[in-house]
C-alpha cells in the first residue's frame, strides 16, 4: 500500500478540560500525548492515569502496558489508516483520530472502518480541527466524542449534533441505506 | 422523474436551515472566511469576480416545468433576470446577494430542487445523457442509477471532504454522451453474455491542469454492486489521494501514481470487504427506483405516418428542414422526436437565458413534452417527447424565443466557460471569442458542409469549457498581462475520448476568427467526401493545419 501523505508538522492535538461526549458536555478524563521527538515515551517513565497514545508509540508499547490496558488509549494522525490498528481496536477503551484541518477527511473513513471493520466499542474521539458543521458527519461516522481545539462555550454546538434528523446511505449510526428502508415500505 | 418523499424533503430543509444558521454566524463574524469557504462551496455558492455565484444542482439534467418556472422567478427576484446552464447539466446564477442565498435555497427546496454538492471537495451532482430513456442506442435507461447514486452520494458523511472534487457520470447507451471518460468516474452500463446489466468502471479522467482520459478498471460489475463498488473508489481515494498539493489531488494523480492495475487492485481488495453488506442494491430497489421513470403516456402512431408528415413540411420549408436536421434526435418510439433548443444564437454567451425564455421553455415543455426538461452537458436545453406531427408547431414557438438556432452540433454551437467576464480565475475572456467565431461563421450551408464539429473554449486551464476534448479547443492564455489563446485539435469526448494536441503558439482575440478560417479550410481541402472533421484530423494528423496556420505570408 501506498504511503499518505503526512500531516503538515506543528499541527497537534491539544487537550481542552471539556468535551462533548455521547450528546453532552463532559470533563476530559484523558491526557493526549502529542507526538514528540525529543523525549522517548517508555512504560516506566509513563504517567500514570488515562493517557492516549500517539500510534507509533503504542505499537512499540502495547505488549509492556498489558496491566494498564483500561487506561491507554490511541490517537491516529491523519496519515494513519484504521488497518495499523485493526481487530485490536475491539480491545480498545478509546481511539482518538486528528484532524490538522477540517477539510482533512481521512478520519471520517478511519472511524468508519474501526467501528464496522475493526470492531471497535469504545470512545471514537474526534481531536484536533475539525468543526462544530461537522458533527453529523462525524457522528454518523462513528464518533460520539468531540474534543474541540480551544475551549469554547460547548453547550452552544450541542445542536449541531441534530442538524438532521435523517440520512440517505446506510453508516455506522444506521444500519440499512435510505432505498432499502423505502423499498420495503413498497 | 424522481419525485421527493417526506424524507427528502426534510433532509433538504434541513440543509437550508443549516446553511441559513452558517450564513448568519459568517456575517456576525463567528465563522471565519476560510471556515465558511468549504461550507457555501458545499452549498453551491463562489464568491467571483462581480458578486457570489450560486450553482444550483440540477441532478442528471432532468427539471419538471414547476421547477423551471421557479427558476425564472429566482432569477427575477435575486438576480438580475437570467441563468447560465452549465457543462455540468446545472445551473449558475451570476449575482445573487450572499444575504439573500438562504432565502433562494429555500424557495429551491419547495420545488424539490437544491444546490447540495454543486461545488467543494465532495462527491458532485452526477450527469449522463441528454436522451436518457428516449435514444435508440441505448442498452439500459441510466437515470435510475443516477438517482440511485445521487441518494448515496448526498450528505455522505465519509465523503464530504474528500481530497478533491468529484464527479461521476452515467452512459447508459452506445454512443457516449456524456464523456464519461473525462470523470472522476464513468460508468457505462454494460449487458454479459447472459444478458445481465452491469456496469463497465472508468477511474480517473478529468480536465484541468493535468488533462487525463479515464481508464477501465473493471469490465463487468453486476448492478448489485453498483454502491458498494463506487463505495471502495471512494474510500481507497479519501485515504491516499494527495492532500499536500492541492493540483495533485484528484484521484486521477493518484491512479496514475499507482497504475491503473494497482490501483484496481487496491478497490478490489475493499470492495471485497463491503460487496455483500448494506449497500447491496437488491432488484427491489433498483426496480422502485425505475418507478420514478416510467415511459410517459406515449401515443401510438404508425411507423411511418410522422415520418411523411415532416418529409411534406421539411420539402416546402428549407429553415424547417434545417432545423429538423440539425436539432432533432431520433426517438426509440414511432412517431416521436427529441428537440434541442439551442441557447447558441450569435452574440449571446453559450448557456445563458433570461427568465422570459426560461417560463418559455417551461410552456413549450408543458405543450409539447410531458413538462420535462433536460440541461445538456453542452448548455443547450432538450424536449425529449416531441410528437413527430407537432414538431413544426414547436420549431415556430421556439423561434419566436430564439431557441431554433439550427445549429445543433455544428461549430457555432460551442461549449464556452464564463471566462474573464466573471470568472476570476480566468486568464482571458471566452464570450468574446464565441462571439466573434460564431460572427464569422455565420452562414449555415458552409457550416452543414463541415458537418458535426465540437468547438470548445474555456478561459483558463481549469478547462471548465471542457477544451481538451473539444474537435478543436481553444484556451485562454495570459502573457504579460494579454489575453492569448492557445489552440488544441483532435480532442473528443465520446467512446474515442482523446485529448486535443496543442496547435502552436498562441494568437491574440482579433487573429482567433482567420485562424479557425484556416484550420476549417485544410479540414475542407484535405477532407473525403462526408468526413467529418475528426476523423480527417485523425487521418492527416497536426502537421498540415500547423503548416497553413503559422505559415508566413508570402
Ligand atoms: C465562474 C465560476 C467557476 C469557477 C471559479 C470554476 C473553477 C474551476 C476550477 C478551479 C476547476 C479545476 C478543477 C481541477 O482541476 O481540479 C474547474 C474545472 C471544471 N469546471 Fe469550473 N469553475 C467555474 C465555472 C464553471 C462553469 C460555468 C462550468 C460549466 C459551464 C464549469 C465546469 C467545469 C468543468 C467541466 C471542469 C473540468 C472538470 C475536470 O477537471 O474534470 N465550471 N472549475
Ligand atoms: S475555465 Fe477558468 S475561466 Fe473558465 S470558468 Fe473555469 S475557472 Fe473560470
Amino acid at each position: 500500500m501506498p504511503k499518505p501523505v503526512k500531516t503538515p508538522v506543528g499541527a497537534q492535538p491539544e487537550n481542552p478540560a471539556h468535551l462533548i461526549l455521547d450528546g453532552a458536555v463532559a470533563e476530559n478524563q484523558w491526557n493526549l500525548l502529542p507526538l514528540d521527538a525529543e523525549t522517548e515515551i517508555t512504560a516506566a517513565n509513563l504517567a500514570p492515569g488515562k493517557v492516549i497514545l500517539p500510534l507509533s508509540v503504542w505499537l512499540v508499547l502495547r505488549d509492556e502496558l498489558q496491566n494498564r490496558k483500561n487506561e491507554i488509549g490511541v490517537w491516529l494522525d491523519s496519515d494513519e489508516t484504521a488497518d495499523l490498528i485493526g481487530d485490536d481496536a475491539s480491545e480498545l477503551p478509546l481511539i482518538a483520530a486528528h484532524f490538522p484541518l477540517f477539510t482533512d477527511g481521512r478520519a471520517f473513513t478511519a472511524g468508519r472502518l474501526l467501528r464496522q471493520r475493526y470492531g471497535f466499542t469504545g470512545e471514537l474521539r474526534a481531536v484536533g480541527n475539525f468543526m462544530r458543521d461537522q458533527l453529523t458527519y462525524l457522528t454518523r461516522c462513528g464518533f460520539n466524542a468531540f474534543a474541540f481545539q480551544s475551549e469554547q462555550p460547548l453547550e452552544n454546538l450541542l445542536d449541531s449534533l441534530r442538524d438532521f434528523t435523517d440520512s440517505y446511505q446506510s453508516a455506522v449510526d444506521q444500519p440499512l441505506p435510505i432505498y432499502r428502508r423505502r423499498a420495503l415500505l413498497g | 422523474m424522481y419525485q421527493y418523499d417526506e424524507q427528502d424533503h426534510k433532509l433538504i430543509r434541513e440543509r437550508v436551515a443549516q446553511f441559513r444558521g452558517q450564513t448568519e454566524r459568517y456575517l456576525a463574524g463567528e465563522l471565519s472566511e476560510e471556515q465558511f469557504l468549504p461550507l457555501r462551496l458545499q452549498n453551491g455558492l463562489y464568491i467571483q469576480r462581480l458578486a457570489p455565484m450560486l450553482r444550483i444542482a440540477v441532478p442528471y439534467g432532468l427539471l419538471n416545468s414547476t421547477q423551471v418556472r421557479r427558476l425564472a422567478h429566482i432569477t427575477r427576484k435575486y438576480d438580475k433576470g437570467y441563468a447560465h446552464f452549465t457543462t455540468r447539466q446545472n445551473v449558475q446564477l451570476n449575482w445573487p446577494n450572499l444575504e439573500d442565498v438562504p432565502d433562494i435555497l429555500a424557495e429551491l427546496a419547495e420545488v424539490e430542487m437544491h444546490a447540495v454538492q454543486t461545488s467543494g471537495n465532495c462527491i458532485r451532482n452526477t450527469t449522463t445523457d441528454q436522451f436518457a430513456g428516449v435514444a435508440r442506442d441505448e442498452l439500459v435507461d441510466p437515470r435510475p442509477y443516477c438517482e440511485l447514486i445521487r441518494q448515496w452520494s448526498t450528505f455522505h458523511p465519509e465523503f464530504a471532504f474528500l481530497p478533491r472534487k468529484f464527479k461521476i457520470a452515467v452512459c447508459g447507451a452506445k454512443e457516449d454522451r456524456a464523456a464519461i471518460r473525462a470523470h472522476d468516474i464513468g460508468l457505462q452500463i454494460v449487458k454479459n453474455t447472459q444478458g445481465e446489466t452491469g456496469f463497465q468502471v472508468f477511474v480517473g479522467g478529468g480536465l484541468g491542469r493535468t488533462p487525463i482520459i479515464g481508464v477501465a478498471i473493471r469490465d463487468f460489475l453486476p448492478e448489485v454492486h453498483l454502491l458498494s463498488y463506487l463505495e471502495a473508489i471512494v474510500r481507497v481515494y479519501n485515504q491516499l489521494g494527495r492532500r499536500d498539493n492541492k493540483f495533485k489531488a484528484r484521484i486521477k494523480i493518484l491512479v496514475k501514481a499507482l497504475g491503473a492495475e494497482a490501483f484496481a487492485r487496491l478497490v478490489e481488495t475493499e470492495w471485497e470487504q463491503i460487496r455483500d453488506g448494506a449497500d447491496e442494491l437488491p432488484p427491489e430497489a433498483i426496480a422502485w427506483s425505475k418507478r420514478f421513470f416510467p415511459q410517459p403516456a406515449y401515443k401510438s402512431f404508425s411507423d411511418s405516418h410522422g415520418e411523411a408528415v415532416l418529409r411534406d413540411q421539411a420539402g416546402s420549408d428549407k429553415a424547417f428542414s434545417r432545423w429538423l436536421e440539425r436539432n432533432t434526435f431520433p426517438h426509440r418510439v414511432p412517431g416521436y422526436q427529441a428537440v434541442t433548443l439551442s441557447t447558441k444564437p450569435t452574440g449571446i454567451p453559450p448557456g445563458d437565458v433570461t427568465d422570459r425564455q426560461l417560463e418559455a421553455i417551461a410552456d413549450l415543455a408543458d405543450e409539447f413534452s410531458f413538462g420535462e426538461v433536460r440541461v445538456t452537458h453542452e448548455q443547450n436545453v432538450v424536449l425529449a417527447d416531441v410528437e413527430q406531427e407537432r414538431l413544426y408547431e414547436l420549431w415556430q414557438a421556439a423561434r419566436k424565443h430564439g431557441f431554433a438556432t439550427p445549429n445543433i452540433g455544428t461549430l457555432t454551437d460551442m461549449i464556452c466557460c464564463p471566462g474573464g467576464d466573471y470568472c476570476s480565475l480566468a486568464n482571458a475572456k471566452s464570450i468574446p471569442v464565441a462571439e466573434a467565431i460564431q460572427r464569422r461563421f455565420d452562414d449555415l450551408d458552409y457550416l452543414y458542409d463541415l458537418g458535426d464539429l465540437h468547438l470548445n473554449i474555456s478561459g483558463c486551464m481549469n478547462a471548465c469549457g471542457h477544451h481538451h476534448i473539444g474537435h478543436i479547443g481553444i484556451l485562454g492564455v495570459d502573457k504579460k498581462g494579454e489575453e492569448f489563446y492557445q489552440i488544441q485539435l483532435g480532442g473528443s469526448a465520446n467512446e474515442k475520448a482523446a485529448l486535443g494536441t496543442v496547435l502552436g503558439p498562441s494568437f491574440s482575440r482579433d487573429e482567433m476568427p482567420d485562424t479557425i478560417g484556416k484550420i476549417l479550410d485544410v479540414f475542407v481541402e484535405n477532407r473525403q467526401p462526408e468526413e467529418l472533421f475528426i476523423d480527417t484530423y485523425n487521418r492527416i494528423g497536426l502537421q498540415p493545419f500547423k503548416e497553413r496556420v503559422y505559415a508566413k505570408a508570402s
